[in-house]
């Protein structure tokens, strides 16, 4: 009987925390080991220059990034290219300028363009805007400590694809089974050395997909990084603080509890 | 102030009694800082102070945040990300602020059940729980306005559901939906009226916190054995009795800073662990999320909303007898209202004479039982509306009327309480012997 019931429990928190991604449907995603998980963890500034590359060369043809500065490329805790290689990378886009309404060449404190002419999503928040990995064993603990694995479902859907394709109203699909319901239209966008890295690191499917994806997180939380320092001095006074409290707290009360100071 | 006799500030120097003939200012804080409180109060006691601070940062970050947000449905979410990229400090503020209001319904749920617990909504206390509820009403309001104004998916679709409610009163219920929102859907005009409302409301929330404090500081704190402080004369009631400050102002200021650190935590390695990742995608009035979920402090109002589906006898008895006015989806309406009123009504619904919960050997299984059908509804809010989910509501939900309804008016009656102690001094020296005279 016991068991019965510790077993119920178990599943019963299992399902509590699935739902919180069914918003994901069905889908399968798997773990990603990131620099940037976990309290510790930081943006790899190689790992970053390596994901813009995969999405410049690759997801730029169709996928938008309109909320990202171009200029914070150069950001401390981001890619931190130096401001010229900035300047000349602004160049690789057009945008209409606000002012005269014509289409110019952009500048670094230009946005990303917005690009939705094949009907993609724009990129600047897809990392956060999914949840990926909930384990282990679907109880959601894994997101406390290592974030609500956005990245993890990008890097599952670019490695996700089965080879199969359907044919449905005039559109093509294609079978991936980390999307929800397991057809995508979007085809794959990677193949093994798609791009050549201009640091010599090894171009596979895998390591294009991961990336790109903490590309992808570093661009929907450029601050990530300022973030959790900010957290851990505020963590480390409030510490300091709190046991000051403590002390002047045990002080004050032993009169009035009778108790010898210790 | 009325009350426990203790010493009154009187003025000193010739400013002091110039000032205090004319504004009795200084003698205002004296005497609420120096208020003889309950010396044996426990660790419970400390969420008010938790609390107020919330309603402080909330009002100081959301301040800020106003001044980097545009209200308007083509802006809105694009001004989020501006201060979330571009402002100074502008993601801090903001994930300061949306995990300040989960922090703020952590504490109070915690005030809340407390407070049900040690009876502290008994005589003569009536009126401080009354606009305690008044003003976690307000926070709900607050709460629910201030989650539309991101302008996410879920920003959206909340709002459409949550006022999809005040359209299934009979007759009026979609004039007044439409109302509500400026218009036949949610749209810019209901963006704009809740950025109004939400900058509004915690201003009434700060006032009734005053009247909150006015009342308890009438009857005097309540505390863990529930016996009142003798009052006969300052001398008697000191020995029950510590002042406000230093002892509580330090005790508070330390439970506190314990608080902080596990929020902080939250904020600075988590901060999108309790919200939802579809509101990081921009409202689309043509795409409906697979799941609509409220906020998690929401949730065990929402379960008791879903509760009363049509197949349910009560619903079904009270649409033959109401003529079929009252369909499921407006019982549902009644049941989550309902839900807040029955608890608002306590201090008339509980008979026992005897207010806390520790000396009521009954009472405590049936209170224990009720917190966890309050984390069982939490958790089934969440659920999808199929398979076992519906009846677990339906269980948990029932069970939180009869609590309030049936088990409570009966307990004061059938329940043979334990001896209390005639004195909180009495209390106090049981815990520590050497205590003072």
């Amino acid at each position: 009987m016991f068991r019965k019931i510790v077993i119920s429990a178990v599943s019963a928190l299992a399902l509590t925390t699935g739902a919180a991604f069914a918003a994901g449907g069905e889908a399968e995603t798997h773990d990603v080991a990131f620099s940037f998980e976990g309290p510790f963890g930081t943006f790899d500034e190689h790992q970053l220059q390596r994901g813009l590359q995969v999405f410049t060369e690759v997801c730029a043809g169709c996928h938008g990034l309109k909320y990202v500065p171009i200029r914070t490329l150069a950001d401390e805790g981001g890619p931190h290219l130096p401001e010229d290689q900035v300047r000349a990378y602004a160049k690789n886009f057009t945008v209409i300028d606000k002012e005269t309404g014509e289409e110019r060449e952009a500048i670094a404190s230009d946005h990303f363009p917005a690009n939705t002419g094949a009907g993609a999503p724009d990129l600047s928040l897809m990392a956060k805007s999914r949840a990926g990995f909930h384990g282990p064993y679907g109880t959601g603990i894994n997101q406390m400590f290592r974030g609500m694995g956005g990245p993890e479902h990008i890097v599952s859907i670019l490695t996700g694809y089965t080879g199969e394709t359907k044919e449905e109203a005039g559109e093509t699909f294609y079978e991936n089974h980390a999307f929800p319901g397991g057809w995508i239209k979007m085809p794959p966008p990677l193949a093994d050395d798609q791009v050549t890295y201009a640091d010599g690191h090894p171009a596979t499917l895998h390591h294009m997909a991961e990336d790109v994806s903490a590309f992808l997180m570093w661009a929907a939380e450029p601050h990530m990084m300022a973030r959790k320092q900010t957290g851990f001095v505020a963590v480390i006074f409030l510490v300091l603080l709190t046991s000051l409290l403590y002390l002047t707290n045990k002080r004050l009360w032993a009169g009035v509890k009778g108790k010898k100071h210790a | 102030m009325a009350g426990i006799p203790h010493d009154h500030y009187e003025p000193k120097s010739g400013l002091e009694k110039w000032l205090h003939a004319r504004l009795p200012v200084v003698s205002l804080v004296y005497d609420t800082l120096m208020i003889p409180t309950p010396k044996n109060l426990n660790w419970m006691w400390i969420w008010g102070i938790v609390l107020a601070f919330c309603l402080a940062l909330q009002i100081v970050t959301g301040i800020v945040l106003v001044m980097h947000y545009t209200p308007h449905v083509d802006l809105a979410f694009a001004s989020v990300e501006h201060i979330m990229r571009d402002v100074n400090g502008g993601h801090m503020l903001r994930y300061l602020h949306a995990n300040g209001a989960s922090l703020f319904f952590f504490a109070v749920y915690i005030h809340i059940f407390r407070g049900l617990y040690y009876g502290s909504y008994k005589a003569p206390r009536e009126v401080t729980w009354i606009v305690g509820m008044l003003i976690y009403l307000a926070m709900m309001a607050t709460a629910f306005m201030g989650y539309v104004l991101p302008w996410g998916q879920m920003s959206f679709w909340g709002a459409t559901v949550i006022t999809g409610l005040f359209g299934a009163i009979p007759g009026v219920g979609p004039t007044i939906q439409e109302w509500l929102l400026g218009g036949p859907a949610v749209d810019n005009a209901t963006l704009n009226r809740f950025f109004s409302l939400h900058y509004l409301l915690p201003f009434v929330i700060a006032a009734l916190v005053a009247v909150h404090i006015w009342a308890f500081h009438t009857t005097g704190n309540n505390n863990p054995t529930g016996v009142d402080v003798r009052r006969g004369s300052k001398e008697e009631a000191a020995k029950d009795t510590v002042p406000f400050w230093p002892y509580y102002v330090i005790k508070d200021l330390f439970a506190l800073g314990v608080v902080l650190v596990i929020f902080f935590a939250v904020v600075g390695f988590m901060p999108n662990y309790l919200g939802h990742p579809d509101n990081y995608t921009e409202a689309n009035a043509l795409a409906t999320p697979a799941h609509i979920v409220p906020e998690w402090y929401f949730l065990p109002f929402y379960a008791i909303l879903r509760a009363f589906t049509a197949d349910v006898w009560v619903v079904q008895l009270v649409n033959f007898l109401s003529f079929r006015i009252i369909d499921a989806k407006f019982f549902g309406v009644l049941a989550m209202f309902g839900a807040i009123a029955v608890m608002a009504l306590v201090p008339w619904l509980d008979t026992s004479s005897v207010r806390s919960g520790k000396y009521r050997p009954k009472f405590k299984g049936w209170f224990w039982l009720l917190v966890i059908d309050f984390v069982v509804l939490m958790w089934v809010g969440a659920m999808p509306t199929d398979g076992i989910y519906p009846y677990i509501s339906l269980i948990a939900a029932t069970y939180w009327f009869a609590y309030f309804l049936v088990i409570l008016p009966l307990l004061g009656v059938l329940e043979k309480p334990l001896p209390l102690p005639a004195t909180i001094e009495e209390d106090f020296k049981a815990h520590y012997p050497g205590a003072a005279e």
